[in-house]
C-alpha cells in the first residue's frame, strides 16, 4: 500500500543549510565585484533643491535618476514608487542615488560625504491626519443585503474602534541583489519570492525586453512577505549600476539599512456600527478599515482588498456595508506581509464580537458559534461557500486539547485565557488566478523528473512539498525528481510566490501533470508535460462589484492562548497557544506544522512584544535591539493539532497554510488578556505600558 | 598587526589590523561562510562561532581580542561526532527552514550541551536565546538539542 502523502519525511535542503554549504547571495563570490550603497533620504517630505557630489576617486560612480534607461519607476501594482528619486522625497530612507565602487569602505565613506540640500515640505505622519487631509490613495466599498434599512430595524447600535501598529519582517538574511552583463544580457541574482515580478520591473527599468533579462533567485533565508515587491526595487539599483559601471555589482543591505528602508506591515484602524436584534443577534455592520500605506501605493490596494473581503472572518451576516480605505503618509511604504491584510480585519472583528459578548454577559464561544458561517452560505462579498466547514469540530478539539471550559471558570487573577476563530482565503484574492493563469513544466529524462516552476523555496519548504508531490504521484523516490533553479531564462511563470498558493494551485498543477507522466511512463523515454492553471467553472468573480468567490476556499483555525501577567510590571507572558486547523490534507506533517508554529510565534510577536512607531516619519526602533521579535525565552508551549477536510481541487485535498497560523494569535492573546484584566482591548500591540495606561484609568 | 591564532584546528597567523571583525576575517579572508551575517550588532547569532569551546557572536569580536585563541566555525565542527549527531538531530526535529540562522544554532547547541549534557528546559531556552529564528518558532530547535542528547549520550 502506498505511504499516505502526510507522512513526514526529511527536508532536502537541510543538510546544505545546516552546514552553510548552501550559498546565499552573500556567500557568491563576484568576479571583481564593485560595492553598491544606496544614499537616501533623511527628510520625511521635501523637495531636493541641490545635491553636492565630492570629487570621486577613478573607478568610483555615482548614480542618480538621470541614469536610468528606461522608465523611473518600479513596476508593481501601482507603479508609483521612483527608483532614485526625482525632485521630491516622500519618506525618511527614500532611495536618491547610488554610489558604486571597488572598495566597500570607501564606497560607504563616500557615500557619507555626499550632501543633499532640501526645502521641507508640510509632512503627515497619522492615519488620522491623513484621513483629516483626504490623502487618500484607494477607497473601495462592497455591500451585501440592505444595510440601511436592517439599521432602522435594529433594536440596539453599537459602534467601536480597533487598530493595529507596524510590523518588520526581519527575515534573517537582509535583502541584497546583484548583477552583472554577460554579452548582451542582464543576469540579476537576489534574495526573492517572485522572479517574474522582478523580470517585469527590470523590463521597465532598463527598456530592454524580456529576454536580454535573466533573474535567479538565491538561496533565500525568510521572505514572509517582505521579498515580494520589494526587491524589484534593488533590482533595478543594481541592474542599472551594472549598466552604468560595465561591472558586475553587488548590493546587501546591512540589518539597520533594511529596518529603515524595507516594507513593512500596514498599520490599521477600523471602525464599526453594528445592529442587533432582540435576541443579541448581529444583524447588521457597517465596516470602516483604514490602511496606513505610507509614503507610496506600490502593493496596497490588493493588500487592502484581502483585509476588507476578510472582514467578517468567519462570520455570517446578511447586511454588510464595507468601505476600505489606503491612506498616504510621508512613512516608509507599506507592503505584503504573512497574511496580506487580513489580520488586521480579522483581529478587529475577532475582538469586536469578543467584546459584545462580554458586554451582553454572555460567553464569548456561544455568541461566536451562534453567526458561524456554514455550508452553503454566503461571504462578505456575496460568493457561495461550496465546500465542507468544520469549524465546530476544530473548536470542540481546541476547548478539549487547551481544556478552556475548566481554565475559564477556575483562572486565578492576573492569569486569562482567550480563544479565536479565523480564515483564510486560499490562493490569489478576487481573479488573480485567472488573470495569472500559472504555467508549470514537469520533464522527463529516462529515471529523472525535472519540475520547472517559478515558485521560490524560501524557508517554507517548498521544494522538498513540491517534490514530493511529483515523487509520490510517480511512485520515485525523492531523489529522482528535482526542482529547476528559479531563473527566469529557464522556467516558466508558475506565478509569485505568495498567497499560500504555491501547493494548493502549483502543486495541483504538478500533481496533474504527474498523473499525465505516469501514464506515459513506460513508453516514452523523454517527456515534457505542461500545465496552465484553470480556475473552476463553479466559481464567480466580478471585480467592478466585488462581488462573487473572493477565494476558490478556505482554511479554517481556532486558537486559544494563555497568559500570565506580572501584577506589577504588566509584562505580558504567553504562557501556551493550542491551535487546531483544517488546511485540506497535510503534504508533509513535520513542514505543515513547522509552517504553523512559526506563524503562531510571528503572529504572538505582532500582538505583543513587536513595537515599532514612526515619531513624525523617522522610526523609533532602528535596529535589532530596539526591535525585539520573540526569543527561545519569549515563547509559549504550542499545541497544534490538524482535522482533514480534504478539498476537491487541491492536491491530495490540500489547501492553504503559510499564512493562516499568522492571525489566530493575536485576537487570541488579546481575549486571554482581557480574560486576566478585567478589560477590554482594542488595540495591538498589547504593551505592559498600555496596559497599566488602562488599568490607571479605570481606577 | 601580527595574531597568532588556532582556526579549525589549524595554527594561523593573522596580519590585520587589530579592528577588523573576526566575522569579516572569517568570511572574507578565509571563505568560511557558514558564519553568516544577519545584524553585525550581536543580536542575532547568524555569525556564532565556538571561541575556547563557547559560542560568541564573530561580529563582535575584533582581531586585537584573537591571540592565542582557538576559533571553531560550522565548517570546523562538520565532521566531529557530535557535529553528525546535532546534524541528525536538526534534520529529525524538521528544525531547519530557511536556514540562515542555522549554522548559528549548530554552534549554540554544541555549547549549551558542553554547559549541560543533560539541560532543563530553562537550560534550554537559555542556552538559545542569543539566536534568532524568524521562521521555526524555535519548538523545533528545542526538540532538536532534546534529540541530540538522547542520540549523543555520552558524547557531551
Ligand atoms: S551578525 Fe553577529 S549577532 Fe547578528
Ligand atoms: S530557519 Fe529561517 S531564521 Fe531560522
Amino acid at each position: 500500500m502506498k505511504m499516505s502523502i502526510s507522512k513526514s519525511i526529511n527536508r532536502t535542503d537541510a543538510k546544505g543549510k545546516i552546514w552553510g554549504e548552501t550559498p546565499y547571495l552573500g556567500d557568491i563570490a563576484f568576479d571583481n565585484p564593485l560595492y553598491v550603497k544606496t544614499v537616501r533620504s533623511n527628510q520625511s517630505h521635501a523637495r531636493i533643491s541641490a545635491i553636492h557630489i565630492p570629487t570621486l576617486p577613478e573607478g568610483y560612480w555615482v548614480i542618480d535618476k538621470s541614469h536610468i534607461p528606461g522608465k523611473n519607476y518600479m513596476k508593481t501594482v501601482v507603479s508609483d514608487h521612483p527608483i532614485l528619486a526625482e525632485d521630491e522625497v516622500l519618506y525618511i530612507g527614500q532611495p536618491i542615488l547610488l554610489v558604486a565602487g571597488p572598495d566597500r569602505e570607501k564606497v560607504y565613506g563616500l557615500s557619507k560625504e555626499i550632501r543633499i540640500d532640501y526645502e521641507p515640505l508640510p509632512a503627515v505622519y497619522t492615519l488620522e491626519e491623513s484621513e483629516k487631509q483626504g490623502m487618500v490613495f484607494t477607497d473601495y466599498t462592497l455591500s451585501k443585503g440592505n444595510p440601511v434599512e436592517a439599521f432602522s430595524q435594529a433594536e440596539k447600535i453599537l459602534q467601536d474602534e480597533y487598530s493595529t501598529g507596524l510590523q518588520e519582517h526581519v527575515y534573517l538574511e537582509p535583502q541584497g541583489m546583484a548583477a552583472e552583463f554577460k554579452e548582451d544580457t542582464v543576469f540579476v541574482y537576489g534574495s526573492m519570492q517572485c522572479p517574474f515580478y522582478v523580470e517585469e520591473a527590470l523590463t521597465e527599468a532598463l527598456n530592454m525586453p524580456a529576454d536580454k533579462i535573466r533573474v535567479i533567485q538565491t538561496t533565500t533565508g525568510g521572505a514572509f512577505g517582505g521579498k515580494e515587491e520589494f526587491p524589484s526595487l534593488i533590482a533595478c539599483h543594481v541592474a542599472i549600476a551594472t549598466c552604468v559601471t560595465g561591472h558586475p555589482v553587488i548590493l546587501i543591505y546591512d540589518r539597520d539599512e533594511d529596518i529603515l528602508s524595507t516594507t513593512k506591515r500596514h498599520p490599521s484602524l477600523v471602525r464599526y456600527k453594528v445592529g442587533l436584534d432582540k435576541n443579541n443577534t448581529l444583524t447588521v455592520l457597517d465596516i470602516d478599515i483604514l490602511y496606513n500605506a505610507g509614503a507610496y501605493a506600490g502593493i496596497s490596494p490588493v493588500v487592502l482588498q484581502r483585509g476588507i473581503f476578510s472582514s467578517t472572518n468567519v462570520y455570517n451576516f446578511q447586511h454588510i456595508r464595507v468601505r476600505g480605505r489606503n491612506f498616504r503618509t510621508h512613512t516608509v511604504p507599506s507592503g505584503a506581509f504573512r497574511g496580506f491584510g487580513a489580520p488586521q480585519s480579522i483581529f478587529a472583528m475577532e475582538m469586536l464580537m469578543h467584546n459584545i459578548a462580554i458586554s451582553l454577559g454572555l460567553e464569548p464561544i456561544d455568541f461566536k458559534m451562534k453567526h458561524c458561517l456554514k455550508q452553503g452560505d454566503t461571504s462578505c462579498t456575496g460568493g457561495k461557500i461550496h465546500d465542507k466547514i468544520i469549524l465546530p469540530e476544530l473548536l470542540e478539539r481546541a476547548l478539549t486539547l487547551s481544556e478552556y471550559r475548566k481554565k475559564i471558570q477556575t483562572h486565578k487573577p492576573f492569569t486569562g485565557i482567550g480563544l479565536s476563530l479565523f480564515l483564510h482565503g486560499c490562493g490569489f484574492t478576487g481573479n488573480g488566478e485567472q488573470t495569472i493563469r500559472g504555467k508549470i513544466i514537469l520533464q522527463k529524462k529516462g529515471k529523472d523528473v525535472l519540475i520547472k516552476v517559478s515558485s521560490v523555496e524560501m524557508g517554507q519548504g517548498a521544494d522538498t512539498i513540491l517534490r514530493k508531490i511529483v515523487a509520490h504521484t510517480l511512485e520515485l523516490p525523492i531523489h529522482h525528481v528535482q526542482c529547476e533553479v528559479r531563473d527566469t531564462g529557464l522556467i516558466p511563470d508558475s506565478g509569485p510566490t505568495v498567497a499560500s498558493r504555491t501547493v494548493m494551485i502549483v502543486g495541483g498543477l504538478l500533481q496533474k501533470a504527474a498523473e499525465e507522466m505516469k501514464s506515459r511512463w513506460d513508453t516514452e523515454e523523454n517527456l515534457e508535460i505542461s500545465k496552465v492553471y484553470h480556475h473552476p467553472d463553479f466559481l464567480v468573480w466580478d471585480n467592478d462589484t466585488f462581488t462573487g468567490n473572493a477565494y476558490p476556499t478556505y482554511s479554517w483555525g481556532v486558537n486559544v492562548a494563555e497568559v500570565a501577567i506580572d501584577p506589577i510590571s504588566y509584562a505580558i507572558q504567553v504562557k501556551k497557544i493550542t491551535a487546531v486547523y483544517d488546511v485540506g490534507r497535510a503534504i508533509d506533517e513535520r513542514t505543515l506544522r513547522g509552517q504553523m508554529e512559526g506563524g503562531i510565534v510571528q503572529g504572538m510577536g505582532w500582538a505583543t512584544i513587536e513595537v515599532m512607531h514612526a515619531d513624525e516619519g523617522t522610526l523609533v526602533q532602528r535596529t535589532l535591539t530596539d526591535y525585539k521579535i520573540p526569543t527561545s525565552t519569549d515563547i509559549p508551549d504550542i499545541v497544534c493539532d490538524f482535522i482533514e477536510n480534504p478539498y476537491e481541487f487541491g492536491p491530495f485535498g490540500a489547501k492553504c497554510a503559510g499564512e493562516l497560523p499568522f492571525t489566530g494569535p493575536a485576537p487570541a492573546i488579546a481575549a486571554a488578556v482581557s480574560n486576566a484584566l478585567g478589560i477590554p482591548i482594542k488595540e495591538l500591540p498589547i504593551t505592559p505600558e498600555k496596559l497599566l495606561e488602562m488599568k490607571n484609568d479605570e481606577d | 598587526m601580527k595574531i597568532e591564532c588556532t582556526l579549525n584546528g589549524q595554527r594561523k597567523t593573522l596580519d590585520v589590523s587589530s579592528t577588523r571583525r573576526l566575522l569579516d576575517i572569517l568570511r572574507e579572508d578565509f571563505h568560511l561562510t557558514a558564519v553568516k551575517e544577519g545584524c553585525g550588532e550581536g543580536e542575532c547569532g547568524a555569525c556564532m562561532v565556538l571561541m575556547d569551546g563557547k559560542a560568541v557572536n564573530a561580529c563582535l569580536i575584533p582581531a586585537g581580542n584573537l591571540m592565542g585563541k582557538e576559533i571553531v566555525t560550522p565548517e570546523g565542527f562538520k565532521e566531529s561526532p557530535r557535529g553528525k549527531i546535532i546534524e541528525e538531530a536538526l534534520i529529525e526535529a524538521g528544525a531547519v527552514q530557511c536556514g540562515f540562522c542555522t549554522p548559528g544554532f549548530v554552534m549554540a547547541i554544541e555549547s549549551l550541551l558542553n554547559e549541560h549534557p543533560h539541560p532543563t528546559e530553562e537550560n534550554i531556552r537559555e542556552g538559545l536565546s542569543g539566536n534568532l529564528c524568524r521562521c521555526t518558532g524555535y519548538q523545533m530547535i528545542f526538540k532538536s538539542v532534546r534529540l541530540a542528547e538522547e542520540k549523543g549520550a555520552g558524547l557531551w
